[in-house]
């Protein structure tokens, strides 16, 4: 499943990164703890959090993630938006809870594993 | 140690601010391009730059100031991380991972979680932390070149 079909079918918001909208996505990590998602998230993987500030988009660039998904509705920073566009890191908007978010994105066959 | 200085290729010195969060990670992205443009293999960027990148979160988070020094010689990338400020009380407790001593500003922010230091010894070869209260804090580490691609070009010493 890609980024792109991901926003669609869960009616999430693109903020940043729509270049990058059509690579596969290897598997997925949420977390809010940096250190956390740094040791255990893989390349390519959709990492879902609550977190907004331009950290973010550090370790999703040192770490190849596929994408960022803010969850509950959470807005990034103006200066995360601004990092997000500078490294190509797709930034995401979903209104749902990470849970509930996870839970679907697992159905779909996007697993914390991959 | 003397042949070692001697086979260095590359050092460059950063500065790191306390309490610069909107910094924050400058430095290991440098550290990264450095790397990336010297040609090293994936994997030894990676390491080097999660590794590089919990040294300066712990700066901001904990010191005052700092600095982050790269040496790159034929054998092993070396990094080493001097700051000043509170130091750790319990250098092996520090180690655990889970301890934090973080605040509440600095966990909001998602840091604290307890799992630099482990995360910093997971990806290196060698490790080494020092540390006197109220001073500072003083830490090593080496990412070995052995057995890695060693096509590294030659660098022109910066720093």
């Amino acid at each position: 499943m890609t980024l792109a079909e991901i926003a669609n079918e869960f009616g999430l918001r693109i903020r940043t990164g729509e270049d990058r909208l059509r690579e596969e996505v290897t598997g997925g990590y949420a977390g809010d703890l940096l250190s956390d998602v740094i040791a255990h998230s893989r390349k390519g993987n959709v990492w879902l959090t609550i977190q907004t500030h331009p950290n973010i988009v550090a370790v999703a660039s040192m770490k190849e993630l596929a994408g960022i998904i803010l969850t509950g509705g959470r807005e990034p920073d103006p200066e995360t938006l601004r990092k997000a566009e500078e490294e190509s890191i797709p930034l995401l908007v979903s209104s749902l809870f990470a849970f509930e978010l996870a839970g679907r994105l697992y159905q779909r066959g996007i697993s914390g594993t991959g | 140690m003397a042949q070692a200085e001697e086979n260095m290729r590359f050092h460059e010195i950063f500065h790191i601010e306390g309490g610069d969060f909107t910094n924050a990670g400058a430095i290991s992205s440098r550290v990264k391009k450095i790397l990336k443009e010297a040609g090293f293999p994936g994997q030894i960027i990676l390491r080097t730059s999660i590794a590089t990148f919990e040294a300066e979160m712990n700066v901001i988070c904990y010191a005052n100031q700092g600095s982050l020094s790269l040496f790159i010689a034929p054998n092993f990338l070396k990094v080493v991380v001097e700051d000043e400020g509170t130091g750790i009380s319990d250098v092996n407790l520090a180690m655990k991972e889970g301890y934090s001593t973080a605040d509440d500003r600095v966990r909001e922010l998602g840091f604290g979680a307890g799992m630099g230091l482990s995360n910093i010894r997971r990806n290196t070869d060698e490790m080494v932390l020092t540390s006197r209260l109220g001073r500072g804090t003083h830490l090593e580490f080496v990412i070995s070149l052995e057995g890695a691609d060693r096509s590294v070009p030659l660098l022109s010493s910066g720093g």
